[in-house]
C-alpha cells in the first residue's frame, strides 16, 4: 500500500548543522499493516511522516501509495490519500469552526470543493451516529466550537475526521504523547478499534515502548534516519521492552539506550 | 449641535460606503487571518474606474461592476506576491498598492482628480440626494442610507451564504489552521488567492460609491482606508462582541461599526470643533483605545476573559 524507495531528507545541507534526517531509507506497508514506528529523538521518526505526507520535499527517493507516485505532489492533493493524526492537539482541527463543521471538512478530503452547502442534513445524522461511536458524548455537542474540547476530546475527533472517508492509509505522529496517561489510554483505544474496523494500514510513531510492541502487526525502530529493527508477527508479538532495549543498543552501537526510550 | 444633527445623514451614509470596505476587510484580516495592505490602492482603483467609465458615458452598475472586478485584479497580484513568489502578506499588500499609485494616475488619465456630476452621469448615490430628499425634491428611496444599507443586506446575504459552501467553510479553515486546512486536502494557497481578490473586490466597490457620494475621485483617497476599515471592524467587535454569535450579525456589526466610526468624527469635527488636521491622530487613538478594552475588560473579569479566549 505505501511504498518507500531510497529516500533521503538533509536539512542544512552544506553547513555546519547539516542533519541527515533520512539516509536512503526504504520501507514498505501491505495493506492492512499497521506500523508501529520508535526511536529516539532525532531519528527522523517524524521526518519520515512529513517526507510521506508531503509537508516538505524529500531531496532524493520515491514514494508511492497504493501505486501512485506522489513524490511530487503537494501536500494538499496528497491528503486524498492520507489521514492524519498529529502530536499537537491544536494542530489536526480547526479551533473557532464547530464540530460538524469540522467533520464536513473532512468528509470532503480529496474532493472538489463546490458552492453547494458547506453541510447538510443528511450528513448531520451520519456525523452524530460516528461521534456517538467515541463515546464521548460529542454527539449531542455537534455546533460547539471545537475550541472548546479538550486535548484528548480532540484527538479523538481528529482520529474520527481522519477515517471519514476511508483513506488508503493513516498517519499517527504520537498522537498521544500530549495527553495524560489515562486519555492516551483511552485515545489509544479508540484507534485500535477504528483502525481494525476499517483494516487501515496504518503508521503509528510512539514514544511508548509497550505500546509499540501491544498494538500493530509489526514494529520498527529508526536511528539516524536509518530503519535498524524490523519485526513482524510472533517476533513482535513476543517481544519485552527489556529485548528491544538491547536490540537498540546493539543497532545503535552504544551501550546506553536513549533516554527517552529508557524512561518509557 | 444643530450642525451635528444636520450633518447626521450624510455621516451615517458616509458611514455605511466605508461599511462595504470593512466587510472586504473583514475576509482577510478575520477570516483568513491575513494583513492585507493593498486595499489603500484597491479602494482608489475602484473609485478610478468608477468615475473613469462614468464620464465617459458608461452605465453607473456596469461601472460599478467593472471595478469591483479590477479591485478583484489587484487583490489577485498580492494574492500572486504572497502565495507564488512567498513573499509575506503584509510586504505582498504594501508593494501591491504603491504599484497601484502608478495604476491609478494612469486610469485617471494622470489627472490628480477626476469630477463626476452626479446628476448628469446618473450616480446612484451622492451628497447631493441627502438634501435633495429631505427638501422633498426627490423620493425617499433615492436617500443614500436607505440605497447603500439595502445594498450592504445584499452583500451580507451573500456573504453568509458563501462563508457557508464547501468552497466557503474551506476557506474559513485555512485562515483558522492552515495545517489542518491542508490535511484535510484544501488548497491553502488558492484560497487565500480567493479570499484577496473577494476583500478587495469589496473594497473597490466601497471605492466606486465613495467617488459617487463625493462627486470626485483622487488619488490619495486611499491613504489611510485600511485604518478606517480596521477602525469599523474593532468598534463592531468590542460593541457587539458578546451579543452577536451569528456570522451574519458579525457582518452586521463590522457594518454598524462603520457607522459608528464616522458619526464619531462627525461629532468631533463639528461640535468639539476640532481642526480636521488632527483626525487622523484622533482615529490612531480611537483604534488603540478599542483595541485596548478587551484586554481592560479581561482583567476586571477573570472569567469572562477566559470564556472569551475559548469562544
Amino acid at each position: 500500500m505505501l511504498k518507500v524507495q531510497n529516500i533521503r531528507k538533509v536539512f542544512n545541507e552544506g553547513t555546519v548543522n547539516e542533519k541527515i534526517a533520512l539516509d536512503n531509507l526504504s520501507l514498505e506497508l501491505k495493506p492492512g499493516d499497521f506500523v508501529t514506528v520508535i526511536g529516539g529523538n532525532g531519528a527522523g521518526k517524524s521526518t519520515l511522516m512529513n517526507a510521506v505526507s508531503g509537508a516538505y520535499p524529500v531531496d532524493e527517493g520515491k514514494i508511492l501509495i497504493d501505486g501512485v507516485d506522489v513524490t511530487h505532489l503537494p501536500e494538499y492533493k496528497r491528503a486524498k490519500y492520507i489521514g492524519r493524526v498529529f502530536q499537537d492537539p491544536m494542530m489536526g482541527t480547526a479551533a473557532t469552526m464547530q464540530i460538524e463543521e469540522n467533520m464536513a471538512l473532512a468528509a470532503r478530503r480529496g474532493k472538489f470543493r463546490s458552492l453547494l452547502p458547506g453541510i447538510t442534513k443528511k450528513e448531520r445524522a451520519y456525523y452524530k451516529e460516528q461521534l456517538a461511536t467515541l463515546e464521548l458524548g460529542l454527539e449531542n455537542r455537534m455546533t460547539a466550537k471545537v475550541g472548546l474540547l479538550s486535548g484528548g476530546q480532540r484527538q479523538a475527533l481528529t482520529l474520527l475526521m481522519a477515517v471519514l472517508k476511508k483513506p488508503k492509509l493513516l498517519l499517527l505522529d504520537e498522537h498521544t504523547a500530549a495527553l495524560d496517561p489515562k486519555t492516551a489510554a483511552k485515545v489509544l483505544e479508540t484507534t485500535q478499534k477504528i483502525v481494525e474496523k476499517n483494516n487501515l494500514t496504518t503508521l503509528m510513531i510512539t514514544h511508548n515502548m509497550k505500546d509499540a510492541i501491544a498494538f500493530g502487526n509489526r514494529l520498527i525502530m529508526m536511528n539516524n534516519g536509518h530503519i535498524v529493527v524490523d519485526v513482524s508477527g510472533d517476533e513482535k508479538k513476543n517481544l519485552t521492552v527489556k529485548q528491544l532495549l538491547d536490540m537498540f543498543s546493539a543497532a545503535s552501537g552504544s551501550d546506553e539506550a536513549d533516554d527517552k526510550l529508557l524512561l518509557s | 449641535m444643530t450642525g451635528f444633527l444636520n450633518a447626521l445623514p450624510g455621516a451615517i451614509s458616509q458611514g455605511l460606503i466605508w461599511g462595504i470596505m470593512a466587510l472586504g476587510l473583514y475576509i482577510t484580516f478575520k477570516v483568513l487571518e491575513l494583513s492585507d495592505l493593498t486595499v489603500d490602492g484597491s479602494l482608489c482603483t475602484g473609485g478610478a474606474v468608477c468615475v473613469m467609465m462614468m464620464v465617459n458615458g458608461a452605465n453607473v452598475w456596469l461601472a460599478m461592476l467593472v471595478a469591483t472586478l479590477a479591485g478583484a485584479a489587484t487583490g489577485a497580484v498580492t494574492g500572486f506576491f504572497h502565495t507564488k513568489c512567498k513573499i509575506p502578506a503584509i510586504l505582498s499588500g504594501i508593494l501591491t498598492q504603491f504599484g497601484l499609485w502608478s495604476v491609478n494616475l494612469a486610469i485617471m488619465d494622470m489627472n490628480p482628480t477626476v469630477r463626476v456630476d452626479a446628476e448628469k452621469f446618473g450616480a446612484l448615490v451622492s451628497s447631493n440626494f441627502v438634501n435633495e430628499v429631505k427638501k422633498g425634491r426627490m423620493a425617499f428611496y433615492k436617500h443614500p442610507i436607505f440605497v447603500v444599507a439595502l445594498l450592504i443586506i445584499a452583500l451580507i446575504a451573500v456573504m453568509y451564504w458563501f462563508f457557508g459552501t464547501e468552497k466557503g467553510a474551506s476557506i474559513r479553515a485555512t485562515g483558522t489552521n492552515a495545517h489542518m486546512a491542508r490535511a484535510q486536502g484544501i488548497n491553502t494557497d488558492a484560497n487565500k488567492m480567493v479570499g484577496l481578490m473577494l476583500s478587495n473586490g469589496l473594497v473597490a466597490l466601497a471605492g466606486a460609491l465613495l467617488c459617487q457620494y463625493n462627486g470626485f475621485t483622487e488619488i490619495a483617497m486611499g491613504r489611510g482606508a485600511i485604518v478606517i476599515g480596521l477602525a469599523a471592524i474593532v468598534i463592531g467587535d468590542v460593541l457587539f462582541a458578546k451579543l452577536f454569535r451569528n456570522f451574519a450579525l458579525k457582518l452586521a456589526a463590522v457594518a454598524i461599526g462603520a457607522v459608528v466610526y464616522q458619526v464619531v468624527v462627525q461629532f468631533v469635527v463639528s461640535v468639539l470643533d476640532i481642526n480636521t488636521n488632527y483626525m487622523k491622530l484622533f482615529t490612531a487613538l480611537i483604534i488603540a483605545v478599542f483595541l485596548t478594552i478587551p484586554n481592560f475588560q479581561g482583567k476586571i473579569f477573570k472569567k469572562s476573559r477566559k470564556e472569551r479566549s475559548h469562544a
